[in-house]
Order: structure tokens, then C-alpha cells, then sequence
């Protein structure tokens, strides 16, 4: 078999894998792999405008269409860039394949200009990565690489290939199948402990399912939906787990947590059966955890089996993909022989219990006629886009009101840094889930801090006659923290007041794009259409009520039932 | 509790230090971490000594067993098991003491491996508790350093890793 140089075997493997698109920033120590994929030809690479950028576009990408996100990028600072891009995957499971370029084998460990060890530096938040010291070993890492970030629990992973690697020449062995003997991540659950679970759901008065992100990850939303209507039980979702469950749905107790319904905050509080799906009893999710769900038996399904038994007492462990797991406990479910109808006399006191919460503090805000409430913009966004956007988040108030209004129904329309709170993330993720579907409409709502962060990629967005929307919500604060501030540091709001804030409309201008402002009330809607209807990337400013608070709020260490209200 | 275990893992560049890293990016207790061959030239067996509620522990090995290096977990110290420890003991040996040092060599059976006009350096193997033991009696008269090896650990008869 003919000799194969490693920057080929790059371009080969990612052909191989389907990849499509990577996205990436040059450098002297990837310029041959990047030559390689012109060469080729059949890949389209997206240039960015800082790695960061880079890496949550292909977490976009990723996120958006299930696939594999790649990202490319030369040794030292553009590898330490991607670093919070990786980070922020990792802590979401997002599958993701981070190439970077290395000096030469013989300088490794030289202080070698532009040299990091990113092998080490990344250690910590990829799922598993390599430093390739041998070009025969690299179509098989390739390989494994691309098998590790899609298999499991999915998780970005990182190849750090030195120059003379991408040079060297060995035979191209691209395995067919991978077989790897300390990696065998459990996808089929345990029978015995659906069976166990089953009879946990069917004793139960009080049910409550507790959906999360690995719902949407395993693609089980389908499932999902059949088992709370089977047996008649609310859900409540965390941030990442919203679309996995319709949000209109009238089983749907929207999002529970710090920021979550007081409705589904009562009821994982008074449950007597958690039935946790693909979600990992976060800090965020679970308050002063002594006082979280006192009464409640919990089953836990998960592919990941760190994820149960970590912060809470399980009573039933279901180790698995939640799709598989989740068609086998209904089916056992199913017969055991009850209807709907018993289900439902089953939990009616309980569904009565709930709707009294939900009367009791819906979701809402104090209206005003006079300056622009950030919540009525996402209102008017969701109803002006029917729900059928892909929305992405920058983090802070602006992420919250929209996991609070906005409502998702379809699995992967809401990409949000859960896990890691990144700010900076939205836009550019955007930016990648975009490229995944040039038709859909892609929204970045963000605040006036977030988008700063990583505002450069509005040049990336023009170059790839991107039309993504920009919803800026401009309160001229950092606002998450200085609402931490007002009710928790007497209001003094240090180093979360912007003296200068740019504007946004001119900056569109300045890219290119369009910019469109309101001020007042009245011309939100206004402001809306016109942007939603102009074609190209767009931003839309909205000047906000400068210290709106988002709420509820469990303040932090507190238990979930010590909601601060509207 | 004290909890002993027993990891195979790959014999793959980084490997150990992901481990480490596991232990201290999580909090994780290591008391003893040792590492060496195994028959098969792939693996590495690694004795680790830890402590911590049986949910900690329960953590320590499903991440240990998350991460793609680690071929296989066990806690040798769920059933009946062997340990030992070496520990090299340079300890003050004067016209006065050395009998007495003698006299503790004889009872724990250890060796001494070197002598010098005011010293011997001795040789102890065995459980950690044994080691302590000796430790604990030398200590009056006067150790000047020590050097361990931390422990290595095997389950009896028929478990294997
Ligand atoms: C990279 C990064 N740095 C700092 C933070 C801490 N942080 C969380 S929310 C927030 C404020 C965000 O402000 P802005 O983007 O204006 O959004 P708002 O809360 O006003 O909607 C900050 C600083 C973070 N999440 N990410």
C-alpha cells in the first residue's frame, strides 16, 4: 500500500468520519494540514476569528445537528484559546474533535516557540486526548478520536499532532471497527433494574420526571413523551434538558432549579418518586442539597454511571442510553397491564396539588409601559418565530429569561453553555449551528456583556453570509451579577456597570450587517420584524430596564423551596 | 475507611498522570499510589490507597473506570487480600542504642542493609500496620530518614484483576 503523509491522513479521516465543515485559525504548525484540506477540496473550512470562536462554532455545529464538531488550530496561543471552548463541551458532553498543530517531535519539551503542552493543559476537560509521536499511529488515533467523542457519553477530544508528523509518510490503517478493550461504554440497561424502576412508578402518587440534557443527546425526546403520558406525570426539565420534552406540552412544568418554575420547584420538593432522565442533580438543579426532594424515592437513568450515586442517594440505578432505557421501561411498563385511565386516577390529587402551584406564581413580570422588559422581547420573539427558531444563549439574565419564555418543543433548538456558563459562547455557536442548517433561522440572544466576548466573529459570520440574528438585550450591566449584587451585597455593584458600551447598531454597520435599536416599548415589535426580516446577519439592541432581576431565584445554598418571587 | 485498590490500566503515555489528575481535580484522597509492569507489557498494575465514605469511594472508582486508559477496578479491600510495604529506616545507632535497634531488627524481622559508625539503615517489609509498629518503636531512638515504597496490594486465591 502507498505511503500516506499525516496531513493526509487528516483530510482522509475527516472525509471518512462525514465531516463536512471544520472550522479553525492557521499557524505555522498546522499550515501543511490546512494546505492538505485545500488541496483536497471537498471540505469546506470556515476561518474564525479567534479559536475560542472556533470551537463553539463546531459545539454549534455539534449540538444543532448531532454530529461531530471539528475544529483546527496551530500550536501554543491557538491552542491555549480553544481551551474554554473545549472546556465548555466537555461540561455538556458535547461530541467535538479538536485537532492541533505541535513543533516538531525533536523540540517537544524545549520551550520551543510556540510550544504548550495542550496534551496536559486539556487533560482535565476532554474526554480523552492524544500527542501523536508517531505517524503510524496516526489514522488509527484518528480514528479512535472521532469513535470517543460520538460513543458513550459524548465528549470533545483533543489530537495534538507536531509538524513533522504531519509530514512523515506510514501506510494509511484506518480501521474499519474499534475495538477498545478498556472502553466499553454500557448503552443496553440492566432489565432487572427497569423492572425494579417499574415497580417503584407504579407504587407511586406523586411522580415526578426530571428531564435533562442527556434526554436530548440520546434523541429519546419521542420516548420521553410517551412515558409521562402513559403514566400521566409531570415533567420538569433542567436548562439543557428544555426540548427534550415539548414545552407547551400540558405535562411540561418548564425548567426547575435556581431560575426554575416555583411550580416545579414545589413539586420536586413534595414527589415521591424522581424519575431522573439523562440529568445529574446539578448544584444549580438541587439547591441546599439536604433539603432536595425529602420524601422522594429516585430512579436515575444514565449512560454515564459517575453521574449516579454522585450527589444524591439512588434508589434505583439505571445505567444506559436513555433512548434504549427509557422504550424498555415502557414497554414493561405496558405490560403490566394498566391503562391510561388508571394512571391518571392514580395521580389525580397530585395533578390537582400541581395546578394550584402553577396558579399560584406562574411564570411572569411586572409589566411596564414605559421602558422595555427584557422578558416581553423574548415573548415577542418566541411568538414572532412561532417557537421554530434554533436559539442560542449567551449566559446571565439574557440566558435565563429565555430558558424561562421562550418555549421549546423540538429536541436541539436551544444551544446554551449549561454546564460551564460560558460567556461568549452563543454568538459563535450560532454561528456553527447556522452552517449545520443554512435554512433555519438561528437566533443569539445575549446580553451587552456575552457578546462582547466574542463580538470579532460578526466577520466570520459576514464572510460565510451567515444570517444569524443577534437579540442583544442591553441593560449596560453585567446583570446576573449585579442582581447577585442588589440582593446580596447591598447593591454595591462593583465591576458590573459598563461606562462605555458600543454601539451596536453601528457596529453591525461597521461589519456590514444591519443593526436595528429600540428604546421604548412600542417599538419592540417593530424592531423584531424588521430584523427577523432582513436578510443577512443582523443585530437587534434593545435597551432594557436597567436592573430587571430574573425570577424566581433560589439564592444559592438555599433549598429549592426558598424561592425570591417577582 | 481505608480502602485499597487494585487498577489496571494502559500502558499509554499520560496515563498515570491522568489518574493523579483525576484524584486531585476532585478531591480525592491518595494516601499510596504505586506503579509498576505487569506479565503483559500493555498494562500497568497500580495499587491505590485511599480513604473516604463508601459514596466517595463508589465515585473514586466509577471516574477511575470513566477514564479511556483504565481497563479494570478493584477494591481488594471488599475481600480477603495481601499488602505490603517496604520501607528503607536510617535510624541513629550509638554505643547505647544499638542493641536495642538489634533487638527491634530481630522481632519484626527486618534487615540491615548498611552500617556506619553512628547508623544502620534497615530493611521493613510488610502490611502498612507492621511498618507503623516498627516506626512507632524506632522513633525514640531517633530516626534520621526514611524512605517508602507505599503499598502494593493482591486479593487471595481465586481473584484476580
Ligand atoms: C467567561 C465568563 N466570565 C465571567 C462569567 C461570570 N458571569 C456570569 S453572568 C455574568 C454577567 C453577564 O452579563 P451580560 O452578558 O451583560 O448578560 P446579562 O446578565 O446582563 O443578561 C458574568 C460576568 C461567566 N459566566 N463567563
Amino acid at each position: 500500500m502507498a505511503k500516506m503523509a499525516g496531513k493526509q491522513m487528516v483530510v482522509e479521516a475527516l472525509k471518512r468520519e462525514g465531516v463536512e465543515v471544520v472550522f479553525g485559525y492557521p499557524g505555522g504548525a498546522i499550515i501543511d494540514v490546512f494546505d492538505a484540506i485545500d488541496k483536497d477540496g471537498s471540505i469546506k473550512f470556515v476561518l474564525v476569528r479567534h479559536e475560542q470562536g472556533a470551537t463553539h462554532a463546531a459545539d454549534g455545529y455539534a449540538r444543532s445537528s448531532g454530529k461531530v464538531g471539528v475544529c483546527i488550530v496551530t500550536s501554543g496561543p491557538g491552542a491555549t484559546n480553544t481551551v474554554t471552548g473545549i472546556a465548555t463541551a466537555y461540561m455538556d458532553s458535547v461530541p467535538m474533535v479538536v485537532i492541533t498543530g505541535q513543533v516538531p517531535t525533536a523540540l517537544i519539551g524545549n520551550d520551543a516557540f510556540q510550544e504548550v503542552d495542550i496534551v496536559g493543559i486539556t487533560r482535565p476537560c476532554t474526554k480523552h486526548n492524544y500527542l501523536v509521536k508517531d505517524v503510524k499511529d496516526l489514522s488509527r488515533i484518528l480514528k479512535e478520536a472521532f469513535y470517543l467523542a460520538r460513543s458513550g457519553r459524548p465528549g470533545p477530544v483533543l489530537i495534538d499532532i507536531p509538524k513533522d508528523v504531519q509530514n512523515g509518510k506510514a501506510e494509511f490503517a484506518y480501521p474499519e471497527e474499534i475495538e477498545l478493550r478498556s472502553y466499553k461504554p454500557v448503552a443496553d440497561p440492566h432489565i432487572k433494574q427497569i423492572e425494579r424502576a417499574c415497580a417503584l412508578i407504579e407504587q407511586a402518587r406523586k411522580p415526578i420526571i426530571y428531564a435533562g440534557g442527556g434526554v436530548v443527546i440520546a434523541g429519546a425526546h419521542k420516548e420521553l413523551r410517551a412515558l409521562a403520558e402513559e403514566i400521566s406525570a409531570p415533567v420538569a426539565m433542567t436548562l439543557m434538558g428544555l426540548g427534550g420534552f415539548p414545552g407547551t406540552h400540558p405535562y411540561s412544568l418548564g425548567m426547575l432549579g435556581m431560575h426554575g418554575s416555583y411550580c416545579s420547584n414545589m413539586a420536586m420538593a413534595n414527589t415521591d418518586l424522581i424519575i431522573a432522565v439523562g440529568a445529574r442533580f446539578d448544584d444549580r438543579v438541587t439547591g441546599k442539597i439536604e433539603a432536595f426532594a425529602p420524601m422522594a424515592k429516585i430512579i436515575h437513568m444514565d449512560v454515564d454511571p459517575t453521574s449516579i450515586q454522585k450527589n444524591v442517594k439512588v434508589d434505583v440505578p439505571i445505567v444506559g442510553d436513555c433512548k434504549k432505557g427509557l422504550s424498555k421501561l415502557l414497554k414493561v411498563l405496558k405490560e403490566g397491564g394498566r391503562d391510561q385511565e388508571t394512571w391518571k386516577n392514580q395521580h389525580k390529587a397530585w395533578w390537582e396539588q400541581i395546578r394550584a402551584w402553577e396558579k399560584r406564581h406562574p411564570l411572569s413580570y411586572k409589566k411596564d409601559s414605559n421602558v422595555i422588559k427584557p422578558q416581553y422581547v423574548i415573548e415577542r420573539l418566541y411568538d414572532m418565530t412561532k417557537g421554530r427558531a434554533i436559539i442560542t444563549t449567551e449566559v446571565g439574565q439574557n440566558q435565563m429569561w429565555t430558558a424561562q419564555f421562550y418555549k421549546f418543543d423540538e429536541p436541539r433548538t436551544l444551544l446554551t453553555s449549561g454546564g460551564l456558563g460560558t460567556m461568549g459562547y452563543g454568538f459563535p455557536a450560532a454561528i456553527g449551528a447556522q452552517i449545520a442548517f443554512p435554512d433555519k433561522l438561528v437566533v443569539d440572544v445575549a446580553g451587552d456583556g456575552s457578546i462582547q466576548m466574542n463580538i470579532q466573529e460578526m466577520a466570520t459570520a459576514m464572510e460565510q453570509k451567515l444570517p444569524v440574528k443577534i437579540v442583544i438585550l442591553n441593560n449596560q450591566f453585567l446583570g446576573m451579577v449585579r442582581q447577585w449584587q442588589e440582593l446580596f451585597y447591598e447593591k454595591r455593584y462593583v465591576a458590573t456597570r459598563f461606562q462605555v458600551v458600543p454601539d451596536f447598531v453601528r457596529l453591525a454597520e461597521a461589519y456590514g450587517a444591519k443593526g436595528f435599536r429600540a428604546t421604548r416599548p412600542e417599538e419592540v415589535d417593530q424592531v423584531l420584524k424588521q430584523g427577523l426580516e432582513t436578510d443577512g446577519l443582523v443585530i437587534m439592541e434593545f435597551a432594557i430596564a436597567r436592573e430587571e432581576g430574573v425570577f424566581p431565584m433560589v439564592p444559592a445554598g438555599k433549598a429549592t423551596t426558598e424561592m425570591l418571587l417577582v | 475507611m481505608r480502602h485499597t485498590l487494585s487498577v489496571l490500566v494502559e500502558n499509554n503515555p499520560g496515563a498515570l498522570s491522568r489518574i493523579a489528575g483525576l484524584f486531585s481535580g476532585r478531591g480525592f484522597n491518595i494516601e499510596s499510589l504505586c506503579v509498576a509492569a505487569t506479565l503483559d507489557p500493555t498494562l500497568s498494575h497500580l495499587t491505590l490507597v485511599t480513604s473516604g465514605a463508601d459514596l466517595i469511594i463508589e465515585q473514586i472508582i466509577k471516574q477511575l473506570n470513566r477514564l479511556v486508559d483504565v481497563y479494570k477496578v478493584v477494591d481488594v479491600s471488599e475481600g480477603e487480600y495481601v499488602e505490603r510495604e517496604m520501607a528503607l529506616i536510617k535510624v541513629k545507632a550509638e554505643a547505647e542504642t544499638r542493641a536495642e535497634v538489634l533487638r527491634i531488627v530481630d522481632i519484626f524481622r527486618c534487615k540491615v542493609v548498611d552500617v556506619s559508625p553512628k547508623t544502620y539503615t534497615l530493611e521493613v517489609t510488610g502490611p502498612e500496620t507492621k511498618l507503623k509498629a516498627v516506626l512507632e518503636l524506632l522513633r525514640p531512638i531517633g530516626i534520621k530518614e526514611i524512605a517508602r515504597t507505599g503499598t502494593i496490594a493482591m486479593a487471595r486465591e481465586k481473584k484476580t484483576v
